[in-house]
């Protein structure tokens, strides 16, 4: 049985059934002809074809998301490879696990600049955690299966395999998972334990403690999450998480502070600021996040846990580092925790709960409710009610909406919540969304959207509604690049240049024409009963227009450059004169 | 601790000798912006296609760290090495040094090359080619000798290095 012989072609689909992989995120092309043809022959491998490779990552990014699993990509050779690089940054950005197959030209014209030919490992290698070219049919099923392992093993992230035409073509020898052992890659999983316990005893004897998590605690698996869930619980400690790492603890219990960062809220934000021990699980301190490095925490003895060395002491300086996967981690922190039989100062806790329920009266999300417009985020708080209890999916594109839908919606549980944070590509959220419903056809899948993000991968309207994946489309309409808006408003004197979306489509038209509901709430009275409509829609893609307040602004906001402490609550507090020069240049 | 001050590191970096791999070293270098003052390559184990990389840069401790843990993380690298951490270590350059010249400056840069053990490799009745190997600084000072005496180019390998002592990589 070992010594069978197959042809690339068909070494690459046992090799991908051998993994696990059900579906396939795709796009056909001269260079991966053969692939297409080995796959038409077969019944346990399901393509879904994309209207344009970037959305093919995306979507594989959104299945991966929302699974756990790897999500696989397949792309032809030149065009269809670099259309694909922006879902594959994506995917490195937010350490998503990916494997994406593309095509080459055979291998005795590489370098010959033959038709659609590009130098792909080249182009990708950057936005790859690793790529490979492989010349020998004999050495492509132990590649594929290395490429998984790679995807999927300590800090997961994209994996490209690019596969000249004359290798699909030729015969080979299979071998299956089981007989390749990497020669290298080998991230630590079990932290050291004496690390862990140094830990415990400044977790124990901390007196204004916060957890801040992250997207490891997702990468870690639902297991990790509840573990973290119990230590929360165990220690009665305040929690926030990055954009990243939202669903990992409830948003629905008590310890929960919300998102911190910059459009994060006022009191997740001052504990960070005030506390004296921060245990960071699975988080990289991002720009984004620390705002000000030398105001960071200032009073602050820091727990860093990330299976990423190189996450470590990056920016930020810990004291105690534990290099290890979030949910081996925790096992062992709930482990000696336990053993230890800690019991934090109650009377410190006590009154560092009374200062962070200050903060909390400080209501930070409040916005002005009106009966005139439709606020963005009154929009957000009826579908979050509506979704209440539902089996349901979120994804977003980037911008105003994206922070809004961080801030309103809650989730309870993991995998629930699929946003572009590293690279905040526009177009994300649809093709994510597809990629989710593929996954869990009985659920409810809605991107939160822009219009403006919506225009740059609307295209695959089409694929949803070839799949029948009953995706909603949820368009927070403000007719600007409303993220782009703000910030030329609070730090460019109010030129809005190029920011206008001109020349909108009718979405309720658009949607009409590929055969989807299309739906639009222009007043107050109108949201609960568009929601209730949209909701109601199982067997297609539904677009929903809500014509929202086209001034509004995402608060709290922490301007680029500055401290925690220095939050903007709304429009009548004025960053401008009091932004620093060096603030100005952070993206 | 001055955590802004600026050290010298010799790291040496054992990967699978593969294609790209040096690309990825060296665009992991270039695209986070950290310094390299020489970098040197070859196979050394032809069983396992082993390559050894030396590299040597500078920054802060910082930076120092974060570029060992980068390099550790690219899939192919096996090990990562920080010489200048890990107690005594030897390196040497080799360099092939070309003077042309008659006369004073030619008897002299002759002299010379004897005082620092260069070989001539190559002689003529105008010009010389030296082989020296030495360290950095060694190889600096002869380069700049010969550059009053008629030097026409120079070719360096950048260092390599090792530990000292028995154990090895
Ligand atoms: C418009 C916009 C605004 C934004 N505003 C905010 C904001 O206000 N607040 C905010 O938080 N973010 C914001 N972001 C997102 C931000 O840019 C970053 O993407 C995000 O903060 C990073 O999240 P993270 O630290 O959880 O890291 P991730 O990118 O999720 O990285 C995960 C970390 O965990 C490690 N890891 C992975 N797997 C494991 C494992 N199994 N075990 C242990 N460790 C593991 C990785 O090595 C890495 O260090 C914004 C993005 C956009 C586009
Ligand atoms: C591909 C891409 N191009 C440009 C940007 C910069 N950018 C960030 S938010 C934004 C505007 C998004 O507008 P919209 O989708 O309408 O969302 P809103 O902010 O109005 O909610 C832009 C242009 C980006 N993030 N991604
Ligand atoms: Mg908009």
């Amino acid at each position: 049985m070992s010594e069978q012989k197959l042809t690339g072609a068909q070494i690459i689909i046992k090799a991908l059934k051998d993994q696990g992989v059900d579906t396939i995120f795709g796009y056909p092309g001269g260079a991966v002809l053969p692939i297409y043809d080995a796959l038409f022959q077969q019944n346990d491998l399901r393509h879904i074809l994309v209207r344009h490779e970037q959305a093919a990552v995306h979507a594989a990014e959104g299945y991966a998301r929302s699974t756990g699993k790897v999500g696989c990509v397949l792309v032809t050779s030149g065009p269809g490879a670099t259309n694909a690089v922006t879902g594959l940054l994506d995917a490195l950005c937010d350490s998503i696990p990916i494997v994406c197959l593309s095509g080459q030209v055979p291998t005795h014209l590489i370098g010959n600049d033959a038709f659609q030919e590009a130098d792909t490992t080249g182009i990708t290698r950057p936005c790859t955690k690793h790529n490979y070219l492989v010349k020998d049919v004999n050495n492509l099923a132990r590649t594929l299966h290395e490429a998984f392992y790679v995807a999927r093993s300590g800090r997961p992230g994209p994996v490209l395999i690019d596969v000249p035409k004359d290798v699909q073509f030729a015969d080979g020898i299979y071998v299956p998972p089981t007989e390749v052992k990497h020669k290298t890659y080998r991230p630590q999983v079990k932290p050291e334990i004496a690390r862990v316990e140094e830990a415990i005893e400044l977790i124990a004897n901390a007196k204004r403690p916060v957890f801040y998590t992250g997207g490891g605690v997702i990468n870690a698996g639902p297991f990790a999450a509840k573990l973290l869930t119990q230590f929360v619980k165990a220690t009665g400690f305040p929690i926030t998480s990055t954009l990243m790492g939202l669903g990992a603890f409830p948003a629905s219990d008590g310890q929960w502070l919300g998102m911190l960062g910059m459009h994060g809220t006022y009191e997740a934000n001052l504990a960070m600021y005030n506390c004296d021990v921060m245990i960071n699980i699975g988080a990289r301190f991002d720009d984004r996040v620390t705002g000000k490095l030398s105001e960071f925490a200032p009073f602050s003895k820091k727990i860093h846990v990330d299976i990423d060395p190189s996450s470590i002491n990056k920016t930020v300086e810990v004291d105690i580092p534990i290099v290890g996967d979030c949910g081996a981690v925790l096992e062992d922190m709930l482990r000696i925790w336990k053993a230890r039989a800690k019991r934090p100062d109650q009377a410190a806790l006590k009154e560092w709960w009374g200062q962070i329920d200050g903060w909390r009266a400080r209501n930070c999300l409040n916005y002005n409710r009106t009966e005139s417009v439709i606020k963005p985020q009154y929009a957000l708080e009826r579908l979050r009610d509506a979704l209440r209890g539902k089996d349901h999916y979120v994804t977003t594109e980037v911008g105003q909406h994206q922070m809004w839908a961080a801030q309103f919606l809650p989730f309870d549980q993991p995998n629930r919540w699929m946003t572009s944070g590293g690279l905040g590509t526009m177009g994300y959220g649809l093709p994510a969304a597809i990629g989710a419903q593929i996954a869990h056809p009985d659920a409810i899948v809605v991107d939160v959207s822009g219009e403006a993000s919506f225009l740059m991968n609307m295209q695959e309207i089409g694929t949803a509604v070839q799949y029948r994946a009953p995706v909603k489309i949820f368009i927070l309409n403000n007719q600007y690049m409303g993220m782009v808006r703000q910030w030329q408003e609070l730090l460019h004197g109010s030129r809005f240049s190029q920011s206008y979306s001109e020349a909108l489509p009718d979405f309720v038209k658009l949607a009409e024409a590929w055969g989807c509901v299309g739906l639009r709430a222009t007043t107050v009275a109108e949201v609960d009963e568009v929601i209730e409509k949209m909701l109601a829609v199982t067997d297609r893609p539904c677009i929903v227009d809500i014509a929202v307040d086209p001034k509004e602004n995402c608060f709290p906001m922490i301007p680029g450059g500055k401290a925690h402490n220095e939050i903007l609550f709304g429009p009548d507090d004025s960053p401008s004169s009091a932004t620093p020069e060096d603030g100005m240049v952070l993206v | 601790m001055d955590e802004s001050k600026i050290e010298k590191h010799t790291i040496a970096v054992l990967v699978d000798n593969e294609p790209g791999v040096l690309a990825r070293v060296i665009g992991l270098f270039s695209g986070r912006g950290y310094n390299i003052e020489s970098l040197t390559v070859a196979e050394v184990n032809n069983a396992d296609h082993l390559s050894r990389i030396t590299l040597v840069t500078s920054g802060t401790r910082m930076v120092i760290e974060q570029i060992k843990a980068q390099l550790d993380r690219l899939v192919p690298i096996h090990r990562v090495h920080d010489l200048t951490d890990e107690g005594p270590s030897v390196e040497r350059e080799l360099a092939l040094v070309k003077v042309a010249g008659t006369g004073e400056k030619r008897i002299e840069a002759l002299r010379l090359a004897d005082i620092f053990k260069a070989t001539v490799l190559d002689a003529t009745l105008t010009s010389f080619v030296f082989e020296l190997t030495g360290s950095t600084a060694q190889v600096d000072d002869f380069v700049g000798l010969m550059s009053q005496l008629g030097l026409v180019e120079a070719s360096r390998t950048g260092v390599v290095a090792m530990s000292k002592g028995p154990s090895g990589f």
